[in-house]
């Protein structure tokens, strides 16, 4: 077969396998939306308990938290994260998920380096960025103060 | 009613905010690690300018639950920081706000490894 190069990519598209895009962004968007609207159902249910709404505002994400850590713990949540993409990804399942996971992977190296010190490999990074900026943006917001 | 309003919108733009993040993924190839980071950066920044509080206002658990929620509730701690003790709170109100969060993440994981075995990665 005699091809030249445009010829050739006009080939390879036609057999590489499609990327599902509007399917993984449909599955991102069921998922991640049916996490947060569970997430505004536990918030109700929590105030309906008479839990003040600063203690509800810990208390939602923590329940999430728990239910991720505890879904990677039965290996359920891999299969789920698998269709549902940034789904479970973004939402405050996807930290605890990357908590969690390299925790327990790690166990076999032991309590300290393995469980310790691996179980921040990924939560770490969003930490130190997200402390970072933080830093920054309280400075600026003082400077701004004292300015004005 | 209300209360399926609440649901309907959390569940709208929660799942927005995913489908973003799923198109930098399909279409940049970043990975889910640089994508966490990213968003919550984002978070801190859109909610120092003024942008994300409103959506937290319309969309309640829908805007916090996404990692963007995540710098939303640092920026936050942050400003009340600031606010009430000076300069110091740039430093300790970050941490203050998340402190929940990022305790309960240490805590559950630590317990479910001592629980859990390892699963194989398929």
């Amino acid at each position: 077969m005699n091809l030249d190069t445009n010829e050739y990519g006009k080939f390879v598209r036609a057999r590489a396998p499609k990327s599902p895009v509007l399917k993984n962004c449909l599955c991102a968007f069921l998922v991640g939306g049916g996490i947060c609207a569970f997430a505004e159902a536990l918030f109700h249910g929590y105030l309906a308990l008479h839990i003040t709404e600063e203690n509800v505002k810990t208390l939602v994400p923590v329940t999430l938290i728990f239910l991720a850590a505890l879904l990677t713990g039965f290996g359920v949540f891999d299969d789920v994260a698998k269709i549902a993409g940034a789904g479970t990804l973004v939402p405050i399942t996807g930290f605890a998920n990357a908590v969690a996971s390299p925790a327990i992977d790690n166990k076999s190296e032991g309590l300290v380096l393995g469980v310790g010190a691996q179980m921040f490999t990924v939560a770490g990074p969003v930490i130190v960025y997200g402390v970072l900026t933080s830093v920054i943006y309280g400075f600026i917001y003082w400077i701004w103060g004292i300015a004005v | 009613m209300a209360f399926f309003i609440s649901l309907l919108k959390a569940f709208i733009v929660g799942g927005s905010l995913c489908v973003f993040a799923q198109i930098l993924i399909d279409k940049t190839a970043m990975t889910p690690a640089r994508i966490l980071v990213l968003y919550v950066s984002l978070g801190v920044a859109l909610t120092a300018i003024g942008l994300y509080g409103p959506l937290v206002s319309f969309a309640g658990c829908g805007a916090t639950t996404p990692l963007l929620g995540f710098g939303y509730s640092l920026a936050e701690g942050v400003k009340k920081a600031v606010d009430e003790r000076g300069l110091i709170g740039a430093l300790t109100g970050g941490l203050t706000g998340t402190a929940g969060g990022i305790a309960a993440a240490t805590f559950f994981a630590y317990i479910f490894a001592l629980i859990f075995r390892g699963h194989p990665k398929k």
